[in-house]
């Protein structure tokens, strides 16, 4: 229809090169209150580090919750904006933990981390970036395999085929015909850390904001649509198919970044510990920020993360008051407790904490102007 | 003559062992407002199905411009249940998805309306553009498309405008009224840039009023947009009015076709809407 008006050999004039970062700049000036809340963020980190021990519970769920956050909003890219009711979230943690480790253990240590295989037959190191990279790749070109098939399926049959291949997954690297490669079922360790809690918040900050991106971009909507009625959606023009593997092997690319970092922080990697339980911690995390919303989604991270490292860690020991044994704290309790917060979710507040809605500076301003201007109000009055 | 643009030849859909469209060769000229009636059950969304390639036909095609854009012949485990002419010419096989078929410039409405309903009705609009805007994931996550985007949204507010749903742009799909709900749906179409649009019982639960609006609309968006229209209605006040022909199915089957005034005097169209005593 108007065809005419596009632009079809596509060169960019000067002008709307030049409109183009006056956009950009334009966007920059009006979430200015934003982005110095993410640098004031950061400097409070930065100053934390200086004054507490580097031993202080609050770094281990600042850093735990980094990391949580970017898997869980990669899985809610998937279940909650795609409407794909994935759970091989694990599996593809481990590919990118894996490949991380993998890949940028320093020749030196290879020979002793490598013991049982004569050094491994990875002769090379990447560096740490590049490492992270990869790990997301080698993720995203398993999703894309298993996607091929396992695309086909809906809802809970989907749920069931994926849960099943990071099953395998986790069994195929712990081969150990595979050993010079994964080193069998041994830790691989020895491979650079970090140390700064800043380091994951920067580079999941990155990796979310990528996905927040494409949440909001002609694509995020498309994914929405095929959530809301794939039939429609694919008389709107929408290649079902097309879009349900990008989703999949996008999500699954951040999945591989997280499980990266995931290493990284704990600095060994053994495949046994990326059991089916670990997806559903992220599944629990998703299902309690609010399917849908990825501010949740970061937002319940850090609480689940809190809630199960340091606040609730008193469920599991056994507490006496005097020579009064309190009942029921043993260990494991505090695993009780979560599956009953899981059950008064799902009965009770399906919509999760923040359900789809998400929460920005302005709504936060506009709170604060209301609360404000009623208090003003009642003065007056 | 006028240019065909849409031409199905001896489609056939079988369920299992029901055939619910047998045979069904229909023409639509370019121009034309054109209805597919029938009783219930006849068959006439299965037809739409067929041509929108969300069924793969048992047998027939579907010529879409000249071009044939759907093609089947019973294979597999229709081979031995097929119904029809066991010894029908093989043909070749295309089957594409839906979202190919409305890329070619034929775009649908649904009997039960579906939108996007999380999605706001400007989003909705939007949607239908994502598939003809020149992107690809990468380009559009690094807002490097702003060009197409921006086009895009300003091509999908004029819609909006013009269809009079401007100042719900912002509202859920879901929170409109009915009436503005299935001309949300059509405006959504219309936002595909298709050259065929089918309309599946548009004026559902409509009142004589709002039917009378949608006539007007219809032929209104018609001659705007350069369309044909190929249209399932039971509003047979509505049918008469603007199509300038009929099809009418019955059990899947043609049982006749022409003028308004030509259908309306046909005995076996009465019979099929009146019923027909045993021993008459």
């Amino acid at each position: 229809m108007n065809e005419k008006n596009r632009n079809i050999n596509g060169v960019i004039t000067p002008q709307q090169k030049n409109a183009f970062f006056k956009s950009v700049l334009g966007f920059i000036r009006k979430n200015r209150i934003g982005f110095a809340l993410i640098a004031a963020l950061f400097v409070i980190i930065f100053i934390l580090e200086q004054i507490l021990p580097s031993s202080s519970m609050l770094f281990v769920v600042l850093k735990k919750g980094a990391i949580y956050s970017l898997v869980a909003v990669s899985m809610n890219l998937l279940n909650g904006f795609t409407g794909l009711f994935s759970l091989g979230q694990a599996g593809f943690m481990l590919i990118g933990a894996y490949t991380y480790a993998i890949f940028t253990i320093p020749l030196e240590a290879r020979a002793a981390v490598y013991q049982y295989f004569d050094g491994g037959i990875i002769n090379f190191t990447v560096p740490v970036p590049v490492g992270l990279i990869m790990a997301g790749l080698a993720a995203a070109v398993f999703a894309y395999l298993i996607g091929l098939p396992v695309l086909r399926l809906k809802s809970d049959y989907l749920a069931i085929a994926t849960l099943g291949f990071a099953e395998i997954i986790r069994a195929f690297f712990q081969w150990d015909k595979l050993g010079p490669v994964t080193n069998g079922s041994n830790l691989l360790k020895r491979f650079p850390s970090f140390s700064s809690t800043l380091y994951p918040f920067f580079v999941s900050g990155i990796c979310i904001t990528i996905i927040v991106l494409l949440i909001n971009s002609s694509y995020g909507r498309a994914f929405k649509a095929i959530r809301d009625d794939e039939i429609a959606a694919e008389a709107m023009g929408i290649n079902l198919a097309k879009h349900k593997q990008l989703s999949f092997t996008i999500s699954s690319f951040f999945a591989g970044v997280g499980g990266a970092l995931l290493a990284m922080y704990q600095t060994t990697v053994q495949a046994a510990a990326f059991k089916s339980s670990m997806t559903y911690e992220i599944l629990l995390i998703v299902v309690i920020g609010g399917i849908g919303s990825v501010t949740g989604s970061i937002l319940s991270s850090f609480l689940f993360i809190a809630s199960s490292e340091w606040w609730l860690r008193f469920l599991d020991d056994e507490t006496y008051i005097g020579s009064f044994r309190v009942p029921l704290l043993a260990s494991g309790f505090r695993k009780v407790v979560f599956s009953i917060v899981i059950m008064i979710v799902v009965l009770f507040y399906r919509q999760g904490i923040m359900g789809t809605k998400e929460i920005s500076v302005d709504a936060i301003l506009r709170f604060f102007r209301k609360l404000f201007g009623k208090e003003s109000r009642e003065e007056a009055a | 003559m006028a240019e065909n643009i849409l031409h199905t030849e001896k489609l056939t859909m079988q369920f299992g062992g029901v055939v619910a469209l047998y045979n069904l060769t229909i023409d639509v000229n370019k121009g034309e407002i054109v209805a597919l009636i029938g009783p219930n059950g006849a068959g006439k969304t299965t037809a739409f199905n067929c041509i929108t390639g969300v069924y793969e036909p048992t047998y027939g095609s579907v010529t879409f411009c000249g071009e044939t854009i759907v093609s089947n012949h019973p294979q597999g485990k229709m081979k031995k249940m097929y119904l029809g002419e066991k010894d029908g010419e093989k043909l070749k096989v295309i089957r594409p998805t839906p979202d190919k078929i409305t890329k070619l410039g034929i775009a649908r409405t649904f009997q039960n309306i579906r939108l996007f309903n999380s999605l706001t009705v400007f989003e909705n609009v939007l949607v239908a553009k994502h598939m003809r805007a020149k992107q690809n994931v990468l380009t559009a996550t690094l807002r490097l498309n702003w060009r197409e985007e921006k086009r895009s949204r300003e091509e999908s507010l004029a819609l909006l405008e013009e269809q009079g749903l401007l100042q719900y742009k912002d509202d859920l799909a879901s929170s409109l009224p009915y009436g503005l709900q299935r001309r949300l749906e059509i405006s959504r179409a219309l936002a595909t840039e298709p050259k065929l649009l089918l309309l599946d019982e548009p004026a559902a639960g409509m009142n004589p009023q709002e039917t009378q609006e949608l006539a007007e609309f219809i032929v209104k968006i018609k001659d705007k947009y350069d369309l044909t229209v190929l249209m399932i209605e039971h509003h047979m006040d509505l049918v008469m009015k603007i199509s300038d022909r009929i099809y009418v199915l019955d059990f899947g089957k043609l049982i006749a076709h022409g003028t308004p005034v030509e259908v309306q005097k046909n005995q076996r169209v009465i019979d099929a809407y009146l019923g027909v005593a045993e021993d008459a």
